[in-house]
């Protein structure tokens, strides 16, 4: 098993196919969204994939250091153009195909007109020891 | 065994061996090695003073740990300082515990796990998983926590604000574990005020009270705040039959009591707020002048900012949305939430296209996920009705 990291962009990614901004939605459509991202990780939890996921504050600083006894340098030249993230997931799963099933599966959730978003996830490995050879 | 009754005497067992010169760590760990003693033991053979019992016990396992690593000159001194045996009191011990816990030089994350541990008797697992960390993360919180109090000693009263803070703090992170904090928080405060009474009037009891009625207050209307979905309801559109009838007569009982010895603290006022929410059978019906009147009584005691909101808030109910405006106009447009209230007072005065920008501006800095949900929700509904 491996893990990944599902990052949902808000911003900076490629623009959503069906791109409409959720105050746009209708609140039917907002709870059909909910429901399918709230039932995607119900269903991870029981074939044992899920291992944990939160939605982020759109609030986000870059902050660099800026040398011996100076003020970190905080959100540089990147403050117009800094992607966003929304939320992530951490799915354990059997194989790079599968993380991409699934990512491909989150992606489809239903949006303005109940048409799937089409929103861009990005998929990343975690890091993980190399096993050990033991013979 | 009794998890509870156990929860109940850990800090006041602790509180003892502290009292008799044992440092806070090596208490607890003595304590701990106590319970497992009780674990063992109790099933077959139930002491008729559980507490005494446990002191015992406690006591002879510090003892025992102490000796194995002092000289026999230093324990025969330790013997010494053992009171005579006879009945343990609780009261002080206890209080000290919780000034202990809440003492200043910690953070409020730590002095509120400190409390959960020592005071709560809750188990490290336990309070790792109420605040969604692993338990090595809180482990490590806890006895830094702990480094940082070693070397405390009760000379003298600590602050009684500071500990209700501390439970406020727990009682609003909710109910995620295996343990409702909310309820942990209610049942310690209780001790609190218990404990209190039987000291003395060094504190002020009226805001134990206050504290705990506004607990009572709040915890009564839980089952009707969130839909089974998780997603929020808001007060105008809750189920008032799901309404904890008997809490909040215990709450606004212990406010009454409270208020009548006219010694006013900001916890009892906001009790006040939420008993005459509690007290309206439709929303329709609240008291929003005498709200109006509490804010103003809140405002004067604490100047907070966030009071300043929630007053601008409650005046758009009581004298309608341009009121609201004008009086949100001289607070703070940085707070958190203020971006919500304009928005909602905007829709009440009938701006709809300003209130659906303003709904959708404030859940990009909703401090939590259903919140953002929510204006979310009012950003869409309003966008659709101008549409339509």
């Amino acid at each position: 098993m491996a893990k990944y990291l599902l990052l949902k962009h808000y911003r900076g990614a490629p623009q959503a196919v069906n791109d409409v901004p959720m105050d746009q939605w209708t609140p039917g459509e907002i709870e059909d969204h909910m429901k399918y991202m709230s039932d995607f990780a119900t269903r991870l939890e029981t074939t044992g994939e899920f291992v944990d996921g939160q939605a982020l504050s759109p609030q986000g600083t870059f902050v660099r250091y800026d040398g011996e006894g100076r003020p970190p340098v905080t959100d540089g030249p990147f403050a117009e153009t800094k992607d966003l993230i929304a939320g992530w997931m951490v799915i354990d799963v059997d194989t790079y195909q599968r993380a991409l099933e699934l990512a491909g599966e989150l992606s489809a959730a239903p949006g303005a007109g109940g048409k799937p978003i089409h929103e861009w996830l990005e998929v990343r490995p975690f890091l993980t020891a190399p096993p050990t050879v033991t013979e | 065994m009794d998890d509870m009754l156990l929860r109940e005497l850990t800090p006041a067992v602790i509180g003892v061996l502290v009292r008799r010169g044992v440092d806070f760590a090596t208490a607890e760990d003595a304590v701990q090695e106590a319970l497992i003693q009780a674990a063992l033991t109790w099933p077959d053979r139930p002491p008729s003073d559980p507490k005494g019992w446990l002191v015992t016990v406690a006591w002879r396992k510090f003892l025992d740990a102490h000796r194995s690593e002092a000289s026999r000159r230093n324990r025969e001194r330790l013997l010494d300082l053992e009171p005579p045996p006879g009945p343990t009191e609780t009261a002080d011990d206890t209080l000290q515990l919780f000034f202990l816990c809440a003492h200043p030089s910690l953070t409020p994350a730590s002095a509120v796990a400190l409390t959960l541990r020592a005071v709560g008797g809750l188990t490290t697992r336990q309070i790792a998983q109420a605040y969604l960390v692993p338990e090595a993360t809180m482990a490590q919180r806890i006895s830094r926590a702990k480094r940082t109090v070693r070397d405390v000693r009760f000379d003298q009263p600590g602050d009684l604000a500071t500990v209700l803070r501390v439970l406020y703090l727990v009682f609003n992170e909710g109910y995620t574990g295996d343990v409702d904090l909310s309820a942990e928080a209610i049942r310690l405060t209780r001790q609190l005020a218990g404990t209190s009474r039987s000291r003395g009037t060094m504190v002020a009891d009226e805001e134990i009270a206050g504290l705990l009625a506004l607990m009572l207050l709040h915890h009564a209307r839980r089952a009707a705040r969130t839909r089974p979905d998780g997603s929020l309801v808001p007060l105008a559109e809750q189920d008032r039959s799901l309404w904890n009838t008997e809490l909040i007569a215990e709450g606004v009982d212990i406010l009454q009591t409270a208020l009548a010895h006219d010694r006013l603290g900001e916890f009892q006022a906001q009790a006040a707020i939420a008993a005459l929410h509690a007290d309206a059978p439709r929303a329709e019906e609240t008291d929003w002048v005498q709200i109006v009147g509490w804010y103003d009584e809140l405002l004067r005691l604490t100047g907070s900012p966030v009071v300043q909101l929630n007053r601008a808030v409650a005046i758009g109910e009581a004298d309608g949305p341009v009121a609201g405006l004008a009086a949100l106009a001289v607070v703070d447009p940085d707070l958190p939430r203020y971006t919500a209230a304009s928005a909602y007072l905007h829709e009440k005065a009938g701006d709809h296209s300003i209130a659906a920008r303003l709904y959708a501006d404030a859940a990009l800095s909703a401090p939590n996920l259903a919140e953002r949900h929510h204006l979310t929700r009012q950003a869409a509904r309003i966008s659709q009705a101008l549409r339509e």
